[in-house]
């Protein structure tokens, strides 16, 4: 098991053979690297998300049940665990369907465009050292603008629906996802000032010695408040609130088209976490001052369940707020607070 | 051996080029298709798939920070606004609904103008040639905002000030 230790190494070993390969064969190196990680990276993020997805679906409706003191799933199979399978299956072989007044191009492009920036954050997910896809300068900048254009597909599914409940969702999508990505740009400032990097992986190394969720406390609270509005979840999911809006925006959507949505919401909520783990609790680090020594991957994969868990629990914990009261609290609360911890941050700085 | 190199070189010369034709024809097509289209809501779809293929002409010439700010600013937040606009707007995505205006001919006129005037400046201007190596280095560009170019910087802000008050203003009118 020592390779998991070691990634970086593993990664350069696996290039030098492939690049020996390639002059033993007279083949184009440059050209066959870079097809074998690409072709690699993709299968293994999409094999990742949806299986990631099955499993966090399946974890959050047995710790719904646990929260409301029932079983949650239980028939198919043992203990109920091949039940998102199934549900998949299901899903993937329902009847297409479209409704007679949507705009067509509109509502057949929505979910695609929901899901691909889902996807493509996690090319600047570190999960290991030199398990990067792409190691990019502006990384953390990166996952911040690619996650914003997801909301563009959820406006077009609650627009081109020709349904006046989608259309509120879609809107409603849109004033939440503009007010909190303020907040949450806000946020991440403080860490970026200490690091002196937009990179996620310096970010990381900074981390060695002190996890940022000590040194910005207030930063990690506003973080993940704007995260679980990012990702739509309880209490912030009035794009799609079931008892108001008949689940909003993909009302009109069903079998694989509303199974992509579906896997675009809990891809998201990885990468939100993820995101987290690497900015606030060291990514692929150790906890400082205690001496466990597991492999860089299980490090940052138990930070982000972790992460994810806490965002599981709030959304059985919380009701959902109110339209005027989300506005509020992004805009007069989060918002201050964020500016508050770049000034203090700045100060302490300069004082230190 | 020499025939792998040659693919090497095509591969790297082809590759950037390519990007930068398919961009561009996806960036023009788009453009025209803005100011086309019937449906307001198609037109900012449009906007959007046009602003994301100039952050690929960005990424293409190295920028990625400007790509990246180009995405982060006009595709995620300036085209939901103006998303979240159109929806809140009365009947604007109905078809009775005229599109344009009858300014066809002044139209015509000012954008030719507008055209043939960018078109000799750019032809005119004697470009400097920068040495200075490419990074993705964003202290650098942070340097130079709050060092040499802090003036037009601070003024930049100051009218988005200037925007923000009279937006203000503006709302509050009716009360």
């Amino acid at each position: 098991m020592q390779f998991l230790y070691d990634t970086q190494q593993l990664v350069d070993t696996i290039q030098h053979l492939l690049v020996s390969m390639c002059e033993a064969y007279h083949l184009p190196p440059v050209f066959v690297v870079s097809v074998v990680a690409m072709v690699v990276a993709l299968s293994v993020i999409g094999g990742f998300i949806s299986v990631n997805a099955m499993m966090v679906v399946l974890a959050e409706r047995k710790i719904a049940g646990y929260i409301q003191d029932r079983l949650g799933p239980m028939r198919v199979g043992p203990f109920g665990i091949l039940q998102t399978a199934a549900d998949a299956v299901k899903l993937l072989l329902k009847e297409n369907i479209m409704p007679a007044v949507a705009d067509k191009w509109t509502f057949f492009l929505a979910p695609v465009v929901v899901m691909a920036p889902a996807a493509m954050a996690y090319v600047v997910l570190p999960w290991s050292p030199g398990l990067i896809v792409s190691d990019l300068n502006i990384g953390l900048l990166y996952v911040m603008a690619v996650g914003s254009i997801g909301v563009i597909g959820i406006i077009m599914a609650g627009w081109s629906s020709g349904n006046k409940y989608s259309l509120l969702g879609g809107i409603r999508s849109s004033a939440q996802i503009v007010s909190y990505e303020l907040a949450m740009s806000l946020s991440v400032i403080g860490i970026v000032m200490l690091a002196g990097s937009l990179k996620l992986s310096d970010i990381i190394v900074s981390q060695q010695d002190c996890w940022y969720i000590i040194k910005q406390p207030l930063a990690f609270i506003l973080f993940i408040i704007a995260a679980v509005a990012e990702c739509n979840r309880a209490p912030f999911d009035l794009p799609e609130a079931e008892s108001e809006l008949i689940s909003g925006f993909h009302t009109e959507y069903g079998g694989i088209k509303f199974a992509m949505f579906f896997l675009a919401e809990y891809a998201n909520m990885f990468v939100a976490s993820a995101v987290c783990a690497t900015l606030f609790l060291g990514g692929w680090n150790g906890i400082p001052g205690i001496p466990l020594s597991l492999p860089p991957i299980v490090w940052f994969l138990a930070k982000t369940y972790a992460i994810m868990f806490l965002f599981i629990w709030f959304r059985w914990t919380y009701p959902r707020i109110r339209v005027d009261q989300l506005m509020g609290f992004g805009w007069k609360v989060l918002l201050p607070l964020g500016f508050l911890n770049i000034g203090l941050t700045g100060l302490v700085m300069v004082l230190i | 051996m020499k025939m792998m190199m040659n693919i090497d070189a095509i591969c790297s010369w082809l590759l950037p080029n390519m990007a930068f034709f398919i961009l561009a024809v996806i960036g023009i097509v788009c453009g025209v298709l803005v100011v086309t289209v019937r449906n307001l809501v198609h037109a900012v779809l449009f906007l959007a798939v046009f602003l994301l293929s100039v952050a690929g002409l960005f990424i293409t010439l190295n920028a990625e920070f400007l790509a990246i700010i180009q995405v982060f600013i006009f595709v995620g937040a300036i085209v939901v606004l103006f998303m979240f606009l159109i929806m809140l707007t009365y009947r604007v995505s109905d078809m009775a609904v005229p599109q344009g205006n009858k300014l066809k001919g002044v139209a015509i006129v000012t954008s030719s103008v507008l055209f043939c005037l960018i078109f000799y400046i750019l032809k005119a201007m004697k470009w400097n040639e920068v040495s200075v190596p490419i990074t993705g280095d964003i202290s650098q560009i942070g340097k130079l905002l709050l060092g040499q170019f802090v003036l037009p910087f601070e003024l930049v802000s100051f009218v988005l000030l200037v925007a923000l008050i009279g937006a203000i203003v503006i709302g509050r009118k009716g009360e």
